[in-house]
């Protein structure tokens, strides 16, 4: 930490977005303890606190999982019931962990971590090898479109760190993950969160193993890719009127970005009027930019005065996505208490837009442990995840999910409670 | 095409944020932005300034006004708003007592921190803002850990940590039903070194009292409290009264914000101390020790 302080060092910094998933008691607590432990984001109070609180438990040693679990429930039933969002930083990198929990909600927490993560670790108990639930987590990963996973194999010191059972399980997912084709790359690496190996420091324990430690490849693996800058998108998010004599005629439309490079002279295209413009300047409090590009947030003015409004997208004349009121799409169920079934009525949340949404058709759930299509259940409750057709009150500017994350998802929302019912990810 | 196109981990807290702000001023009718004068929301307003530039704000400033305030924070309040244009709204702490809507805390281990809920909600209700912008961070508490960027609150004001809204990619859900408001924080992802840096990157003007300093202090279960009028000392403690050269890490309620000792009198002095500190900034917090789970169990009654 000490380290990060150096300004050009910190101002320097990229930043990583991970989650962690594995099932209950396979370490996930205890490796994001030991992660913030050792690269001593855990201050002294913290640790104490801690320390206090696991030894009022009966825990043999520091419960790094209290690190995390912070909600009075969790620290009562010791087990992690929300996404919680930690933070790390060394000198290359910051990092914003969501750690998932298992349980119930686990499906839709994980999908809530997993859809802004770079990376995802995948937790698995050396001594249980790959199972069901590895699966479904590598599922998840993949559908989320997360690029970068970590096969972290945890507790090796109660396999005698033998190497033999390590490959094996690495062999084990390598079949299994040849079917998710959204992942770019696995690294595998074996570990004892608890005790440390591998995991900031090299392990003593396994020679044998002659890849990085999870905090390294952490801090290198390169993500420069992850984005869409191909596909120019500007999803219109507030239009900025000054009202002021020098600001007269100033109308800005601002937003962040969602792909692609805008740069001043830009031929634009307002959808879904279909209007075409080009770009005068981008505009920040900072001075004007010569270009934009994901994920920043700035405000553009056009040459001509066209009617532009929250929900519009000005994207560029060379592959602008087509306004479509019929979309298909994966999504995970997330209402406890409400099912989905056909024609269904939703208010659908995309981009900077609501629209009213009708569930057109139910096509398939996916049993997330084999990866078969169900078409005899179509039913959705809780956690469920497939595909359905949707029509819409308005055309939604959007690209699939596979091509863009933020113009490609969108959420569903109950019209009775407001609750979030819903992810979906266009095909 | 070999052209990098990254940014910094700051601009990108930047960025978020700023599309966090532009977010509630879109989706809500009325919204508020909590001012403390804490070094927290002075960054979430410089932001919401960037956000909506060369526009002024789309909302008001609220500060919640316990009455304990250090004379440097009211200062700088008035300074900072008139510099940014901005409408300030005060919740009085000190209005709701003489209201007899809640009692005063008595005797040396009074504080109006608690009462500071009340004044809240109950400013939150008389504007009818029905979404209030905060500068939490979850790094700073566990129970913050947990808190979303758009959190919801019924009609009494009360948070459900147990069955809070998911929230993904970048698709915020502020529908509410009439009576229920929005606590939002754009600054969820930032840490403590974050905002250092940023204050530093954007040259933002501080309070004085996050400077090194000299005044008089006591020292109360461990942690340094300034003498004000506002706390009624024990008897020993008026005998260990003396100048100490402190600055504060948080600033709050002067009855309940613990100094540090400091010499860090600029910016990269105090960053070299942020970053070797082996204490959370809300260790110096005495609201924060009463139980293990204080926070949340605060915040569940609507505090900040
Ligand atoms: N022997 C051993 N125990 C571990 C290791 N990692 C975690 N544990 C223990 O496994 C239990 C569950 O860990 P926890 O982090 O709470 O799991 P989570 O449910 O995935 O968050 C705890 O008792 C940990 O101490 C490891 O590498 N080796
Ligand atoms: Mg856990």
């Amino acid at each position: 930490m000490t380290e990060t302080n150096t300004a050009a060092g910190y101002l320097d910094m990229d930043l990583l977005r991970f989650t962690t998933a594995g099932s209950v008691d396979d370490g996930k607590s205890t490796l994001i303890g030991r992660l913030l432990y050792d690269s001593k984001a855990i201050f002294e109070d913290q640790l104490e606190a801690v320390e206090k609180s696991s030894k009022s438990r009966g825990d043999e040693n520091v419960n790094l999982a209290l690190l995390t679990d912070g909600l009075r429930s969790e620290r009562e039933q010791g087990i992690t019931i929300d996404v919680a969002y930690r933070y790390f930083a060394t000198p290359k990198r910051k990092f914003i962990i969501a750690d998932t929990p298992g349980h119930t909600q686990y499906t839709r927490n994980m999908v809530t971590g997993a859809s802004t993560a770079n990376l995802a670790i995948l937790l698995v108990d050396a001594r249980k090898g790959i199972i069901e639930q590895t699966c479904r987590h590598a599922f998840i990963a993949n559908l989320l479109r997360i690029q970068h996973v970590v096969v972290c194999v945890n507790k090796m010191d109660l396999v005698d760190w033998d190497e033999g059972t390590y490959n094996a399980i690495v062999e084990d997912f390598k079949k299994f993950a040849s079917r998710l084709d959204n992942i770019v790359e696995v690294t595998f690496i074996p570990a004892s969160a608890l005790l440390g190996d591998n995991i900031v420091d090299k392990s003593s324990n396994m020679p044998w193993y002659q890849g990085p430690t999870l905090l390294y490849h952490l801090e290198t693996v390169y993500i420069g890719g992850d984005e869409n800058h191909i596909d120019a998108r500007f999803p219109v998010q507030w239009v900025i009127r000054p009202h002021s004599d020098k600001w007269h005629d100033f109308r800005g439309f601002a937003g962040r970005i969602a792909g692609g490079v805008f740069k001043p002279g830009d031929k634009v295209k307002v959808l879904p009027s279909g209007f075409e413009s080009t770009i005068k300047g981008i505009h920040t409090m900072d001075g004007e930019l010569k270009e934009a590009f994901a994920p920043m947030s700035v405000a553009l003015t056009l040459d001509d005065e066209i009617d532009i409004s929250r929900g519009d997208m000005l994207v560029k004349l060379n592959n602008p996505p087509q306004p479509k009121q019929d979309v298909e799409a994966m999504i995970c169920w997330f209402s406890a208490d409400k099912k989905l079934a056909g024609r269904g009525k939703y208010i659908l949340r995309h981009t900077e837009k609501e629209v009213k949404a009708l569930i057109h058709e139910v096509r398939y759930k996916v049993n997330i442990n084999t990866l078969r299509k169900i078409e005899d259940d179509l039913v959705f409750s809780h956690n469920d995840i497939g595909r359905i057709s949707i029509r819409t009150s308005a055309p939604l500017i959007a690209d699939s999910y596979r091509r863009n994350r933020i113009t490609g998802s969108f959420v569903l929302i109950d019209e009775q409670n407001n609750e979030t019912v819903a992810a979906g990810m266009i095909i | 095409m070999h052209q990098d196109y990254s940014i910094t981990h700051l601009k990108q807290l930047e960025s978020e944020a700023i599309y966090i702000l532009r977010e509630t001023a879109a989706q809500f009718e009325k919204p508020v932005l909590l001012f403390s004068g804490g070094k927290d929301s002075i960054v979430m307003a410089h932001l919401a300034k960037k956000a909506f530039y060369p526009a002024r704000l789309p909302f008001p400033l609220m500060h919640v006004d316990t009455g304990h305030n250090f004379p440097e924070t009211m200062e700088y309040r008035d300074r900072f708003i008139a510099e940014l244009g901005a409408e300030l709204v005060v919740a009085s702490v000190q209005d709701a007592i003489d209201a007899g809507k809640v009692k005063e805390e008595t005797g040396p281990h009074a504080s109006r921190n608690g009462l500071q809920t009340v004044a809240l909600l109950d400013g939150l209700e008389e504007g009818k803002y029905d979404a209030a912008l905060g500068g939490g961070r979850r790094d700073e508490e566990k129970a913050r850990a947990k808190e979303r960027f758009f959190s919801h609150r019924d009609a009494f004001g009360q948070w459900d940590p147990k069955n809070q809204r998911p929230e993904l990619w970048n698709i915020f859900n502020g529908r509410k039903h009439h009576g229920e408001h929005f606590r939002v924080f754009p600054l969820s992802n930032w840490t403590e070194m974050d905002i250092w840096q940023y204050i530093k990157l954007e040259e933002i003007d501080l309070p004085s009292l996050y400077f090194s300093h000299e005044r008089p202090c006591f020292v109360r279960n461990g942690v340094i409290m300034a003498v004000t009028d506002f706390i009624e000392l024990l008897p020993n403690e008026t005998a260990q009264v003396k100048n100490m050269r402190i600055r504060f890490r948080t600033i709050g309620d002067a009855t309940c914000t613990g100094a540090a000792l400091s010499d860090a009198a600029d910016l990269d002095a105090i960053i070299g101390e942020v970053a070797a500190a082996r204490q959370t900034e809300r260790g110096t917090r005495a609201d924060d020790k009463r139980s293990e789970t204080a926070m949340e169990d605060r915040k569940k009654e609507g505090y900040f």
